[in-house]
């Protein structure tokens, strides 16, 4: 019975890994393949090379997309974090009536299909006057980034005790002094994740930004889009390769620095 | 004002601006296309304001609309299935190990993080007539000319699962993290196989987060344009593909407007079933 046991074990183990390895493989080939000296994107390689990287960096259209996507996620950023810390205080903090439909409330844009909230965006501020502009991009990607910033706040909230704030007012703090000199140096590492998610996320998006942007400007997915109607250029993966790095590395930097503030203001 | 009266307010200054953000960029342009949706477009100018069902009779009795919503139900089932069989494993494999849990979560999350649309178009650098598969076929002599593999509906499937196992994983492994391993003990001191206490024991209570990755990969799956568009043929439009033809390709906003209506109620019924019977916080515990 052991030794089924083991063999069961050696099995589940081999398929994670084969998992692990699919997960990876085609993300690898991306950036494998973005330092191929060929002409075409494409196998077999002939030779390593950095010319695709900088083709890149003079492709024009490319760097107005990154531009783009760069104010677009830094503005929903702090738009979303701003709304989604005020909203998470009020649900972690406070005992307010009807706290479960509250939330599902503000968690609603992720319950409906991205399709939809991106249509319904649209035709709606279109009434209103607003047409398809960066301001209706900002407006789409703060909807539907608010939710993950709740979530990952409200979950890093939860973990603050109250004692200190209280300890500081009993000392004759006042809510404000209390709030900037202790509430908010705690709260850092929960603001700056959902800072983070809420950028990568808009980073990312092709979804709704298809929906919502106006003709001429691309963002850096809807630019990767774009390129492939015609074909899979190395230029694409070399792209694909800097979004990789970005979106990857973006996060892993974040939880460090979290980690480090965190044991900055640790016990 | 009572400094009770004062501190009841405070919530509630704190939530109404994300309050208000959801009411006025969700929940009324909700209610705005189901206005739209009984419109009519005009050949030239402004939509024709009024009550007509002309829509809603194209959208619901039309065989083409019905048979690729069912298709793209086909579609998400399979994916969500598929995801289920390789994320199961996997999950159990990462919440049992005794290595280092974190890292082994971190690294199939990363994938997570890669940006959907780079993850979608890697398949072609694997499966495209110049990619990696057809390349090592023809070095080892098995084929001669390129075969080309993309463009149907069993590579939008691959994508998509590609695109939602993390979301399967990170359910399941929640839920199987949360069960105390001396059940799994208690059942096999009483004389239960691995295999038996794993299925009296374990796989009962992880259900809920298998119904909750399940979720996750069916509703996110059936809601994608994306993926067919890149990975699939001309014939494997799926319904968001049809909603996306209709309000920017056609401009014909009130057909739009009811298709996009139709797939919030298909899929929102699925979530409304959910939370009925598992409720929301599973969910929640999973993407927070």
């Amino acid at each position: 019975m052991e030794g089924t046991g083991k063999l069961g074990w050696s099995l589940i183990r081999l398929w994670a890994l084969l998992v692990y390895g699919f997960m990876f493989l085609p993300v690898a080939v991306v950036v494998l393949l973005s330092f191929n000296a060929s002409q075409f994107g494409s196998f077999p390689m002939t030779g390593f090379s950095f010319r695709w990287f900088v083709e890149l960096a003079n492709n024009d259209a490319i760097l107005r997309a990154f531009r783009t996507s760069v104010t677009l996620g830094l503005m929903t950023a702090v738009i979303s974090t701003t709304l989604g810390v005020l909203a998470s205080l009020a649900l972690v903090r406070y005992k307010v009536p009807g706290t479960n439909m509250i939330s599902t409330f503000l968690i609603a844009p992720i319950l409906v299909p991205e399709v939809v909230l991106a249509v319904a965006l649209l035709l709606f501020l279109n009434f209103l006057g607003i047409n398809k502009s960066f301001t209706l991009l900002l407006f789409g990607h703060v909807i539907f980034t608010l939710p993950f910033v709740i979530l990952v706040v409200q979950a890093r909230l939860v973990a603050i005790k109250r004692d200190v704030e209280e300890a500081a007012m009993s000392l004759g703090a006042s809510p404000v002094q209390t709030f900037f000199q202790i509430t908010l140096p705690l709260m850092l590492p929960a603001v700056l994740a959902g800072g983070l998610f809420a950028f990568t996320i808009s980073f990312d998006d092709i979804t709704g930004t298809l929906f919502w942007k106006p003709g001429g400007v691309e963002t850096v997915p809807t630019q990767i889009f774009a390129m492939l109607r015609n074909s899979i250029s190395p230029e694409i993966n070399a792209l694909g390769t800097v979004m990789i790095l970005l979106t990857v590395g973006l996060p892993l930097l974040g939880a460090a620095i979290a980690r480090q503030l965190a044991q900055k203001s640790g016990p | 004002m009572s400094v009770e009266a004062r501190e009841a307010r405070q919530p509630w200054i704190l939530l109404s601006p994300a309050l208000t953000a959801v009411g006025l960029l969700l929940f009324v342009p909700l209610m705005f296309i189901v206005v739209y949706s009984f419109w009519l477009r005009s050949a030239a100018g402004a939509d024709q304001v009024g009550f007509f069902l002309d829509n809603w009779q194209e959208a619901l009795s039309d065989a083409f609309y019905r048979d690729i919503l069912l298709n793209t139900l086909k579609i998400a089932g399979i994916t969500t299935i598929v995801c289920a069989l390789m994320g199961y494993p996997s999950a159990y494999f990462i919440a049992r190990s005794k290595g280092n849990k974190p890292v082994l979560l971190l690294l199939l999350m990363l994938p997570f993080w890669i940006s959907y649309i780079i993850r979608t178009m890697s398949w072609i650098n694997i499966l495209g007539v110049s990619g990696a598969l057809n390349s090592l076929l023809m070095t080892i002599g098995i084929i001669n000319e390129p075969i080309q593999m993309l463009y149907n509906e069993t590579t939008v499937i691959l994508g998509l699962v590609h695109f939602l196992l993390p979301f399967m994983i990170l359910n399941v492994f929640v839920s199987l993290d949360g069960i105390d391993t001396n059940l799994e003990s208690a059942a096999n001191s009483l004389g239960a196989t691995k295999w038996q206490s794993f299925l009296q024991v374990t796989l009962p209570l992880s259900l809920p987060g298998l119904a909750a990755g399940g979720l996750l990969c069916f509703v996110l799956g059936a809601g994608t344009y994306i993926t067919p568009m890149v990975l699939g043929g001309p014939r494997d439009a799926m319904f968001a593909n049809l909603v996306y033809e209709a309000i920017i390709t056609q401009l014909n906003w009130p057909l739009g407007s009811a298709l996009s209506l139709m797939l919030l109620v298909v899929l929102g019924a699925l979530v409304m079933l959910y939370n009925r019977y598992l409720g929301m916080a599973q969910l929640m515990k999973g993407l927070g």
